[in-house]
């Protein structure tokens, strides 16, 4: 019965919801290596920084970013800008203001624009919306090990363009092995030397792909260092807990258990 | 508090006396506390500590998330955001109250097969049973409802598809559908009722936990065993028991201290590893997602729904039989519901005369084929309903159904158990005299009466 409401649901509104999403598959995803992984792992501060500028230079063209405010760039644990910078960084964008009913130039408490493009979504959560990894046969346990792949799925989507193009109702698609379905919406966004990046790092367009992937998980998950952190103080204050309440409880037993020893004999 | 004899509160000082004579608040919390328990219970008789801990943390991280969310279609998914980003420590209570509700989840059902295993539900603690399977389907509820809350893809189309099931009802189906939703879609008007609902149940809840705590405080509690403890005399009862206050308090705090490093480490490094990633996309009725699947706790009943469709033989012969008024939709909903009224009914369809599962040879492997089988319910109800999936689904309701219906009546029959000590003290003693002792079972299984 399930299935036919879903079906049914489906039917009704496959009219509305893009073509692209009833073609369904998973696609391929790159186990790429991010220095935030695992319970140690910390966001590279310099990798942040190169993931705004792509984002800035190329993403940000359709995308929007609505849930991350400008001076979200100077918080702890992320892209680790001064407020000044930030505060010259707001300033090369212009909001609209309902207040003054004018647009005006962006102060550090204004969030990033939505999406310019309509058929663009919000970026801000993505890399959280998106589980690059699953299995095997469903258990979820390569999550265990890999994570959950958001990351890893923004990075291979945008490395994993086969160059066809094939056109559906008009509309352009491009073959892309990462995204399900194979056939995006989105034209190949980067190329080798798309973006100059101050330091002369490397602007091939996997190294632009993995730098942008880490931004958006800044984006996602701004807190992550925090979080991190609250997982070791928590785990040492309940472990050095749970030993004192171990030693406590076996000397609390130990009459009661040698009585027991003595009875049996 | 009646049954086991043991020492009550005497008020001493003046001050004592003139409040226990208007209120006795002080004795009944001191006869809770230190009631008399069996000295026996194993490490599965931590989990009633852990779910009081659940509640408490859920209504407390709860009350302050309510604090700073919206409850609006159009400002709940941002609201939920401005908790993760600008509330101080917003992210920490969110993460905490969402994995909590899993920590929840994982120790309830080891809190119901403790039960099953060593016979909790047996007369005469039926009643803490049914007021226990009340607070699991009202944490059901409560779960759902809190689902629904962030506004996410899986939030709206969960609530779809679970308010749908109420539909499938013959004749007023559709009216109740309605009227739960407040609308004829989920919208708005869901949203906020499912707020007030799920701010108002976890009180209820507490209400029953009260209850069923004084519930196996009259009757006193199960053990390992099965044997009750003696009451023939005050000296018997503390050759088998021990005061909860402080031995268990500090075994169970223990335990429970245990159980929170797992749970920050889940928190802490992979929050979002128990939920559904299409819950960071806000809610779009023009969006179907390609998989809807509810959270992993639900997921075994959701098997159970799914399995029963129009290819089943039961099914077409409940059509048929009823001219059409149990289809398939409506019988997989009676399904996943009679799953659980089997479950409650479980004192009256057990026919053993042993009360603990550790003396039921032939109960053993049918207990643990159904432990296996929750499982594979669970894991069948993740899956996509197609190919092999809802024929592993529908093999693994059928066990469910024949566990209780069939299998539990007829091995009371059937088996011949083994005996149990007589006391539980002789049990205790066998167990520490064998394991510290080290002269092996030969010398445990003599005790010195």
């Amino acid at each position: 019965m399930f299935r036919k409401l879903v079906i049914s649901t489906i039917a009704a509104l496959s009219l509305s919801s893009g073509a692209v999403f009833a073609a369904g598959g998973a696609g391929y995803v790159e186990n790429y290596e991010f220095s935030f992984q695992g319970p140690f792992g910390r966001f590279d501060q310099d990798q942040l920084q190169r993931g705004l500028q792509v984002y800035t230079e190329v993403c940000a063209a359709c995308h929007g970013l609505q849930y991350v405010a400008y001076r979200n760039l100077s918080d702890e644990g992320g892209l680790g800008y001064t407020e000044d910078e930030v505060r010259a960084f707001a300033a090369q964008f212009e909001v609209y203001d309902a207040s003054i009913d004018d647009w005006r130039t962006a102060t550090p408490n204004d969030h990033f624009p939505q999406s310019g493009l309509e058929t663009a979504p919000d970026l801000s959560l993505m890399a959280k919306a998106r589980a690059g990894f699953s299995g095997p046969y469903g258990l979820g346990l390569n999550q265990l090990f890999k994570g959950m792949g958001g990351p890893e799925y923004i990075a291979s989507l945008l490395t994993h363009y086969t160059g066809e193009e094939v056109e559906q109702y008009g509309t352009f698609f491009y073959e892309n092995e990462s995204f399900p379905g194979g056939l995006i919406a989105m034209a190949p966004p980067l190329w080798d030397g798309a973006v100059e990046f101050a330091d002369g790092s490397p602007n091939d367009v996997e190294s632009m792909a993995k730098d942008v992937a880490a931004f958006l998980t800044w984006a996602a998950e701004p807190r992550m260092m925090a979080r991190k952190q609250m997982g070791f103080t928590a785990i040492i204050m309940l472990g050095i807990l749970s030993v004192m309440l171990y030693l406590t409880n076996k000397k609390l037993w130990a009459p009661v258990k040698a009585r027991a020893k003595a009875a049996a004999k | 508090m009646s049954g086991i004899p043991h020492d009550h509160y005497e008020p001493k000082s003046n001050g004592e006396k003139w409040l226990h004579s208007r209120l006795p608040i002080v004795g009944l919390l001191y006869d809770t506390l230190m009631i008399p328990t069996p000295k026996n219970l194993n490490w599965m008789w931590i989990w009633g500590i852990v779910l009081v801990f659940c509640l408490v943390m859920q209504i407390v991280t709860g009350i302050i998330l309510v604090m700073h969310y919206t409850p609006h279609v159009d400002l709940a998914f941002a609201s939920v955001e401005h908790i993760m980003r600008n509330v101080n420590g917003g992210w920490a209570i969110r993460y905490i109250h969402q994995n909590g509700a899993s920590l929840f989840f994982i120790a309830v059902y080891l809190h119901i097969f403790r039960g099953l295993y060593y016979g909790s539900y047996k007369a005469p603690r039926e009643v803490t049973w049914i007021i226990g399977m009340l607070i699991y389907l009202m944490m059901m509820g409560t779960a759902f409802m809190g689902y629904v809350l962030p506004w996410g893809q899986m939030s709206f189309w969960g609530a779809t598809v679970i308010t749908g099931l109420f539909g499938a009802i013959p004749f007023v189906g559709e009216a109740i559908q309605t009227w739960l939703l407040g609308g004829p879609a989920v919208d708005n008007a869901t949203l906020n009722r499912f707020l007030s609902l799920h701010y108002l149940l976890p009180f209820v809840i507490l209400g029953l936990v009260i209850v069923h705590i004084w519930a196996f405080h009259t009757t006193g509690n199960n053990n390992p065993t099965g044997v009750e403890v003696r009451r023939t005399s005050k000296k018997d009862a503390e050759a088998d028991t021990l005061p909860f206050w402080p031995y268990f308090v500090i075994k169970d705090l223990f335990a429970l201290a245990v159980i929170l490093v797992a749970f920050f480490a889940i928190v802490g490094f992979m929050p979002n590893y128990l939920g559904h990633p299409d819950n960071y996309i806000e809610a779009n009725p023009l969006v179907t997602p390609a998989h809807i699947v509810p959270e992993w706790y639900f997921l075994p009943f959701y098997a159970i729904l799914r399995a029963f469709d129009g290819d089943v033989w039961v099914v077409i012969a409940a059509d048929f039989l009823t001219g059409g008024i149990i289809d398939a939709k409506f019988f997989g909903v009676l399904a996943m519901f009679g799953a659980i009224i089997v479950m409650a009914l479980v004192p009256w369809l057990d026919t053993s005369s042993v009360r603990s599962g550790r003396y039921r040879p032939m109960f053993k492997p049918w207990f643990w084929v159904f432990v296996i089988n929750f499982f594979v319910l669970m894991w069948a109800g993740a899956m996509p309903a197609e190919g092999i999936y809802p024929y592993i689904a529908l093999i693994g309701s059928a066990y469910w159904f024949a566990y209780f219906l069939v299998i539990l009546p007829l091995l009371g029959v059937l088996e011949k158990p083994t005996t149990p000590p007589s006391t539980i003290e002789d049990d205790f003693n066998a167990h520490y005299g064998d394991a510290a002792s080290g002269n092996g079972p030969a010398a445990a299984k003599i005790p010195a009466e």
